[in-house]
Parts: structure tokens; sequence; C-alpha cells
């Protein structure tokens, strides 16, 4: 077998990236994933910027988990300025982040994958003969914007995100809303995984194991605040606090990439919804337990591919938990906050789980409140070496099954599109230094 | 016969495209009854060879392996739209020109061909735009109504007035009555001025009314001792009035 695969600009994925495969003589000589996305240096810009701003340029980042990004940016400024957040906050913003990973989720389970497990080139010739499934999909992606703009303003780059809290409040009528929209999703979900489940014999069948990393408190399934832990296909865990997250990522630059790539204990670690999953299985709402019982998950489950199906897991999770604290928010009442001023100036880190993975970001500031550096790690740099060591081993196994040069780049394609990488944002900032 | 529309991107963040699969059901469903799409990376693996009756650019050009690119789109293409502040301006990645030595800030030592990049500038600064469809993000009802005019052969109307206008119809308590430096006074609207009805000031994400008075702006910002923002998103176009 003689063939050289170049897949430039890999679609249905967020961002650009390059897949390059040199097979002579049925040998492997090369196999690369190379990040190709423009850098935009957003660690520069941050830069002399008031706290009060710096959310609002941070969340330029990704412009499909902006909330993420804003949320993880805001809670860092508290850290750095010892600005202490109400509990209703921090209700709030879990589940502005369970809408978004609801969201997100949904976008790529139904834009960019669903399109492979039907065998079609994208959503819009499902149309003709799947249209209930096409139209379900944008009914649900409408519906998990609304109520995320409910809290957020709007869902891309999000307005009433700020340092302290939320420039508005959400009302009782908006809350009711936000219930009624979650009401009206159980239904699609559940038609959601029915689909799922009909095309679950689709899913590659493939295995490596590798270190699962995301966040971990002992008490929930956690989006928002917790320390990180990661878990070996082996069941060992390791705690890290958020203040040694350079240690257990890690980042290095490669030549063929804008984005840096992160490694802990083994050569490549693994984020998102399969490693939270990996690390919070227990803390599942029991509804969301039901739905990973019937599709056959149980952790530590090692087939990348199937983050796909671990996201699914999640939306039910999303679905269940917030409709709980939004039952409790409407019943003990949701009331007006001061927003609190900042009581010290300094460094401060946060750790938050947003749809692709764990996002890390820390700021210093001045006595000035003004930006002097700024560090994030993005979810997706911390899965592309992973994404490499998977198709490293996964090519000498499609080889060996004698699969046509058609069929093995649609299935490199796939493992990349699992991932549900967001190259933009993974390429946004590298090389960084506290001045 | 239905028109064809393509959609590609260059450096951004992609969240202009992600606000089209926002619109819901009805309406993307009511888009597609009028055009084709016949090209959209991050949600289409179809590529065409045919003539695109209406191509819609994303992002900023910031790299001069990119221009070949830009160039070819144009020559593919009966009507370009640049949409989203980065295409339109240079948007919030030319705030990195505000600081001198962004690439070894950012980068250090490292030197790979890869990691070279230029200033951010709109599209217009490499090829004819037809066009421009502001914002940071889009507003995608905007979006719609221009698509639509396009495909109807109308000429789009693109707002030439301030956000503050917005503002009085919205009724929203000006930002320079909580002592905030606000741009809504010089900001072209269209928006329908969220970000103060919302709380937070306007930051011009779709750049300035043709003819803005920046001087009394700048003005007004000294005179209440508030922190300028005027570099945020219209960094080009502060430069170019710089310069003048």
């Amino acid at each position: 077998m003689n063939n050289k695969i170049t897949i430039h600009h890999i679609t249905r994925v967020e961002g650009h990236g390059n897949i390059l495969v040199d097979i002579k003589d049925g040998k492997i000589e090369k196999v690369l994933w190379e990040i190709i996305e423009a850098p935009r240096f957003f660690e520069a810009m941050v830069r002399g910027r008031h706290y009060t701003e710096v959310a609002r340029i941070t969340s330029r980042i990704c412009g499909i988990c902006s909330v993420g990004h804003s949320i993880t940016s805001v809670k860092a400024t508290e850290d750095a300025l010892g600005i202490k957040i109400s509990e209703q906050t921090e209700v709030l913003r879990k589940i502005l982040l369970h809408s978004e990973n609801f969201d997100s989720h949904i976008l790529h389970i139904y834009f960019l994958v669903a399109p492979d497990l039907f065998g079609a080139p994208s959503v819009f010739p499902l149309l003709e003969g799947a249209k209930e499934v096409v139209l379900r999909a944008l009914k649900m992606k409408n519906l998990a914007h609304q109520w995320g703009a409910i809290l957020a303003g709007r869902t891309t780059h999000p307005t009433k995100i700020v340092p302290g809290g939320f420039s508005t409040i959400p009302t009782k009528e908006d809350l009711l809303k936000i219930k009624e929209i979650i009401l009206e999703l159980i239904p699609e979900m559940e038609k959601t995984l029915e689909t799922l489940s009909t095309v679950l014999d689709k899913i590659p069948a493939f295995e490596r194991d590798t270190e699962y990393m995301a966040l971990w408190n002992g008490k929930e399934y956690p989006l928002y605040d917790g320390k990180i832990q990661t878990i070996l296909s082996s069941g060992e865990k390791t705690l890290y606090p958020v203040e040694k997250y350079r240690e257990c990522t890690n980042e290095y630059l490669v030549e063929h990439s804008t984005a840096k790539f992160t490694k802990n204990k083994l050569d490549s670690l693994m984020v998102g919804a399969l490693a939270r999953f990996n690390n919070n299985y227990e803390f599942l709402h029991p509804e969301a337990k039901k739905v990973a019982e019937k599709l056959g998950l149980r952790p530590v489950f090692t087939n990348p591919f199937f983050n796909t199906v671990a996201q699914a897991i999640e939306c039910v999770h999303s679905l269940y938990d917030s409709l709980e604290m939004v039952e409790k928010l409407i019943k003990e009442g949701i009331k007006e906050e001061e927003i609190p001023k900042p009581s010290k100036y300094g460094k401060g880190i946060a750790v938050v789980e947003v749809p692709r993975g764990i996002l890390m970001h820390e700021y210093e500031y001045d006595e000035e409140g003004y930006c002097k550096g700024a560090n994030c790690i993005i979810p997706t740099n911390q899965n592309h070496g992973n994404i490499q060591k998977d198709m490293e081993a996964y090519l000498p196994y499609l080889i060996k099954e004698k699969v046509s040069k058609e069929e093995l780049e649609l299935k490199l394609e796939m493992l990349v599109r699992a991932y549900d990488p967001c190259i933009s944002c993974s390429t946004h900032f590298l090389k960084v230094r506290f001045k | 016969m239905k028109k064809k529309i393509a959609f590609f991107d260059f450096t951004c963040c992609e969240g202009c495209q992600v606000e089209l699969t926002n619109l819901g059901a009805d309406k993307f469903a009511g888009l597609l009854n009028l055009v084709e799409f016949v090209e959209f990376r991050e949600v289409m693996s179809e590529k065409t060879g045919e003539t695109i009756d209406i191509s819609f650019i994303e992002g900023s050009f910031s790299r001069e392996k990119d221009r070949e690119r830009l160039i070819k789109i144009r020559e593919r293409s009966k009507i370009v739209v640049a949409y989203g502040s980065c295409a339109t301006l240079g948007g919030i990645n030319a705030l990195k020109h505000r600081k001198e030595g962004w690439k070894e800030f950012v980068y250090g030592d490292a030197n790979f061909e890869i990691l070279n990049s230029s200033k951010a500038l709109p599209i217009s600064s490499v090829i004819k735009v037809d066009y421009c469809l502001h914002g940071c993000p889009i507003n995608r009802e905007e979006f719609l109504k221009m698509a639509i005019d396009l495909v109807m052969d109308k000429e789009p109307l693109i707002p030439n007035y301030p956000v503050c206008v917005q503002c009085k119809v919205n009724e929203t308590v000006c930002r320079y009555l909580l002592n905030e430096c606000c741009l809504g006074l010089v900001a072209r609207a269209g928006c329908g001025a969220p970000c103060p009805k919302d709380g937070i000031p306007c930051e011009a994400c779709r750049g300035f009314v043709d003819n803005p008075n920046l001087e009394a702006l700048k003005e007004v910002i000294k005179d209440k001792k508030l922190q300028e923002k005027l570099y945020l998103f219209t960094s080009n176009q502060m430069e170019e009035k710089d310069e003048q």
C-alpha cells in the first residue's frame, strides 16, 4: 500500500487543521496533525486593559465557548482582585455553564458528527431523507441559545457576565422561561438519544490508554469549581491544586502547529466530555446515568470516538441538574445584588470546565486595576497531543484492516471530529511571560 | 434557480458563523427556500467548482499566505460580503497593534515560519468587498435581512447613525450618567444597542459612523476623567485618523 494523504483544512471542525499521512509499502513514514490556524495574540491584547474589559476581550478567543471563556476570565479576575461573589451568582454561573455545554454539544453531535454516522457530507443533504432530524437539530440549537442568552445577554460574546456577578440579574419571569425551555428540550433530547442509538454501531471501535483530566470536587459533577484530577485507564487518580495547573499541563511548542501541546504523566492527555465522564461518573444525575448504562458506557472508557456519546450523556445531565437549580431559585426568590468592588491587586487563577474540556485563565493586575499579564490554557491545546498519538496508534490498525484510501481519510477525520476541536481557540495563547 | 451562497473564514473566532446556527428551524428552513449553501467548511464537507452568487467572508487578513485564498474567493464570486468586525474592520485582532513587539511578547524566542503574522487588516485591504455586515458578533436578523435583499437584487441598507439613537429608542439609561466611557456617540448602529441595555458600555464593535466627532468625544472623556477605550475594536480606524 502506497498512499500520500493530505487533508487540507479539515471540514466540520472549528478552525483550521490539516492531516498529513505518508504510507510507503504499507509502512507509515509520516502521520501528522498539523495546526495552521492564524495566531491572534490575545495575550498581548489584554495587557494594559482595565479589569472590567478583560473578559470581553478574552471572550473573543472563541465564538462557540465564549460564555465559558467569559466566566473563567471573570473568575480569575475576581481571584486576583479579592472580589467575593454571592451564592446566587455562583448558581447562575453553573446554570450558564450547563446551557453552553448543552448548546455546544448539540452543535457538535448534530452538525459536525451526525453526517458521518448517516453517510452524508453535511446536514443539508439530510433535509431530503431525514428532515425531522435536521429540523430538530435547528430547534434544539436555538432553544439552547435562548436558555443561555436569557442569563448572559448574548451567547456569542456575552454582555451580562462581569467581574463580581451580572450586569443585569434575571427576573423571576426569566427563570420561568428557562424552566419552560428545559422542559421543552427534555423530550427533544430523548428523541436525540433514540436517533443516536440507531447509529451507535457506526462509531469505530478503537481503544488507547491515556490520561483523562477534569475538575473534581467530590460533591458534584463539577463545571464551575474544584481541583484538577487525572485518571489513568488503570483507575489510578491524582489530584492537583489549581495553583499547580502549569505542572500538570506542561505546555510545549511543536514546529507544525500554531497551538501548543500539553502532557503530564504519559506522552499525551485528554480533556472534554469523556474525560469528565471518566473522572466524575458517580456524580452524574441519575437520569444521565441511566442513559450511560443504556448506551453501554462505564468508566474508565477508552475509545476516543465515544467522546460524542459522552457529550450526549452530559446533555441529559445538564438538563436535569439545571432544572433542579432553576426550580430552587424560583422557589427561594431571586434578588437584586450590588456588584462587589476589588479589595486587593495581584495574580489570580481560575479553572473551569467548558464544552471541550478544562480551561485555565490566569491574570495579573496592577494597583490601578490594569492587566499586566495573562495566561490561558485552552482545552483543545490539551487534546492536540492526544489526537496525534491516537492517529499514530489507529493508522496501523486501519492499514492492517486493508481499508480503502477514502475510508482511511474518513476514519481519521472522524477521529479528529470526535474531539470537537476548537482550533481557533487553541492558537490564541502561546508563550506567556509576566512583565 | 436558487442563488448559491458560500461562507469562508480567516483570522477570527468563527462566532459569526455560530450566530447563523442560532437562527432557529423556521428562519433557517426559510432561508434554504431562497438560497443553496454550496460551501461552508465548518459544517459542510462539500465544495463547489461553480460560480458563487454571494460569498460571506469572516475574519481578518493577518497573514501574507492567506492573500491567494482571498483572491481566489473573489474570482469565484459575483458578490463578496465581509461579515463580522474582524472582516469589516480588522476588529479585535487589530488590538495587538497597540503593543510594540506583540510577536516577541507572545512567542518569546520561538521562531518557526508558521508563527509569523502581520497586522490584522480588513478583507477590503486585499480584495474588493461589495458590502459590509458589521458587528462582533453580527446581528443575525441583520444578516438575514441583508441576505434576502441581495437575493432579491435589492441594495442593502447599512446604518450610518450612532448607537445613541438606538439607546434613546430603547429608553436605556445613558452610561455617562453612570460615569462610564461609552462609545455609543460615535459608533455605527444597527445592533439595537444591546450592550448599554444589558448594563455595559458600547465598545464600538461595529466601527465608527462615517463622520465621527472624535475630538468632542475625547474632550468629554478628558473632562469627566474617564478611562479611554477608543482602540478596542477600532484600532485600524483610529490609526488612519491619527495619520491624517
